[in-house]
């Protein structure tokens, strides 16, 4: 009888470690000694090792991911059924001293490192979770009938924005929640319009079915919890009339890390990043908070961006202010930013080489957001080229002197757009006949950098025509 | 194909089964199309269908099938849903 103050171990295997197949000898002797208090646990083929005959089969791995094995072979002690300690690998001493056997494996070598345990192989730890966390996953589980389609089912059901969807299985569920250090089950807000309780397992449902690799999972986290703040307003951005639906700005490093664009083409297809983040948010609003196109969403047209609408800033001019920044975060931070707007429209300019020219045309342009007789009614995203950008920088400007000459040129009489003038019924009341008017608000309009290298042309996000305290406004979120 | 199981991306307030589309909730202005199968005697069978709807203020427009044997053609389907409020579908035999 052993010294061993284990009064029963457990030994986990698999066929294809060579360190397993050399410590056979050391199992025999194993057994002999413990006799029915040893359990030999084998991974890959149960015929292994030949020499013994009570093994046990685990190429379910359930018993090596129940007790986290990582690797094989793997001695674990017993003592009234508590685990008291474990060692890995073949380590002559360890295993001696463990098991209080002092010649044990006596005829081997003294140190062979173990091989890695199946649990471990690429892609199986979601797979062993998916089959054995009975209690991870509280979604219902929606089973297909064997005739369906994996791809028309999600259509079928409903969960499509009309694109195909990536389907949410178990395994790819919890794929995405590798992505985030937050309990699944944790509550993170209601969702409009229905504004029913949504739990981070169900946005990683949906930033599954948007295509979303689980590296861009705590974006489009931070990207609800914006747009749950109170003052994005999102029910009334979903229900609106209006073309608008929230449009992101992801600011920071996080950027670099998962592959975002802010270059050629950032408001374009393309980038697997840009797309899913932005849809995984519209298909949240769409499954979770029912809002759907023709139900609670009345949109009289919609936009082309209530899709996906999301994109990176060009950061690569330290002194020039990234968006995060202008809100009050630091440059070093990863922040996600939602506006309410719709649509793109261009601002060509390629003559002009002085700051002041190009500001004077980048405002008239700025005059047509909504309606070129409304002032401060909606904000608007000034979305300034590398290009243009490099004509302020040279002149010495920084963001905020941009500002400031957008302000100044964005002035008018109310005269000049109160409904009826320019013999035009809409417009201003008329009560704001004899006050001077900003195009935008205080805080109405953004500017934010990014595109590609070559191109002088900036551009214009227009805002929800209920901008402000009475609507949405802009709204960020640390990453 | 194979028996997937999908996590519900929903809030979970609708059954997991597919659900049937909302019933009218009258007949009366509606129109109802009558799908004959191409059986013997479906034309007799929904000629009297036809004399109830219209009795319910329904108008009612026919229809017919190539042949029982196979599924409608799609241009039928499309003809149908764009030309009908509901349709019915005539067995025989």
């Amino acid at each position: 009888m052993n010294q061993s103050s284990a009064n029963r171990i457990t030994v986990v295997v698999k066929k294809d470690c060579p360190t397993c197949a050399l410590i056979e000898p050391v199992l025999a002797e194993l057994v002999d000694e413990f006799e029915n208090r040893i359990s030999i646990y084998v991974q890959d083929d149960p015929a292994f090792p030949e020499s013994i005959d009570s093994k046990l089969d685990d190429t379910s791995l359930e018993f090596s991911y129940n007790n986290k094995i990582e690797t094989v072979p793997t001695l674990i002690c017993f003592s009234e059924e508590q685990e008291i300690a474990r060692t890995v690998g073949w380590d002559k001493g360890e295993w001696q001293q463990l098991t209080g056997l002092e010649s044990l494996g006596k005829e081997l070598i003294d140190f062979k490192p173990g091989c890695g345990s199946k649990t471990q192989d690429p892609g199986m730890e979601e797979k062993l979770s998916a089959q054995f966390d009975k209690d991870l996953l509280q979604a219902r589980k929606v089973e297909l009938a064997e005739s369906e389609d994996e791809m028309e089912a999600c259509f079928d059901r409903g969960w499509s924005d009309g694109l195909p969807v990536v389907p949410p299985t178990a395994v790819r569920v919890i794929r995405m929640l590798n992505g985030t250090d937050r309990d699944a089950s944790e509550i993170i807000g209601n969702i409009p319009p229905d504004n029913l309780p949504c739990t981070v397992e169900k946005v990683a449902i949906n930033a599954v079915l948007a295509g979303c690799k689980p590296e861009y999972f705590p974006v489009v986290l931070a990207s609800v919890e914006a747009a749950l703040q109170d003052k994005f307003c999102m029910h009334g951005l979903l229900c609106t009339t209006y073309f608008s639906g929230p449009i992101m700005i992801v600011n920071g490093p996080i950027t670099k890390q998962i592959g975002m664009n802010c270059g050629v083409n950032a408001l374009g297809q393309g980038n697997r990043a840009n797309a899913s983040i932005g849809r995984a948010l519209q298909l949240l609003i769409r499954n979770v908070g029912g809002g759907i196109p023709g139900g609670i969403d009345r949109a009289v047209m919609g936009n082309p961006g209530k899709y996906t609408y999301c994109f990176a800033e060009d950061e690569s001019d330290e002194d020039w202010t990234n968006l995060a920044q202008d809100r009050g975060f630091e440059r070093s931070d990863s922040v996600i930013n939602l506006f309410a707007g719709e649509g793109l429209q261009a601002i060509v300019d390629q003559q002009s080489r002085e700051p002041e020219s190009l500001t004077k045309n980048i405002s008239n342009s700025l005059r047509s957001v909504v309606n070129t007789k409304m002032y401060g009614a909606a904000d608007a995203i000034l979305v300034v080229s590398p290009e243009h950008r490099r004509v302020f920088r040279q002149a010495g400007w920084s963001k905020q002197d941009l500002h400031q000459a957008l302000y100044d040129n964005l002035m008018i009489e109310g005269k000049e757009v109160i409904r009826g003038a320019q013999d035009v019924a809409e417009g201003m009341p008329a009560k704001f006949k004899d006050k001077l008017l900003n195009k935008f608000r205080d805080d109405g309009l953004h500017i934010v950098t990014t595109g590609g290298n070559a191109g002088m042309f900036s551009a214009i996000i227009s805002g929800w025509v209920a901008s402000g305290e009475k609507g949405s406004q802009l709204v960020s979120q640390k990453i | 194909m194979s028996n997937s199981i999908m996590l519900d991306p929903t809030a979970e307030i609708n059954p997991v089964e597919k659900q049937i589309l909302p019933r009218l909730e009258t007949l009366s202005g509606a129109t109802v199309g009558l799908l004959d199968i191409s059986k013997p005697r479906g034309k007799e069978f929904l000629d009297e269908v036809e004399k109830h709807l219209v009795e319910m203020g329904a108008t009612v427009k026919r229809y017919m099938k190539p042949t029982f044997a196979r599924v409608a053609p799609q241009e039928l389907n499309q003809k149908i849903s764009v030309e009908c409020d509901a349709v019915i579908e005539g067995l025989a035999d």
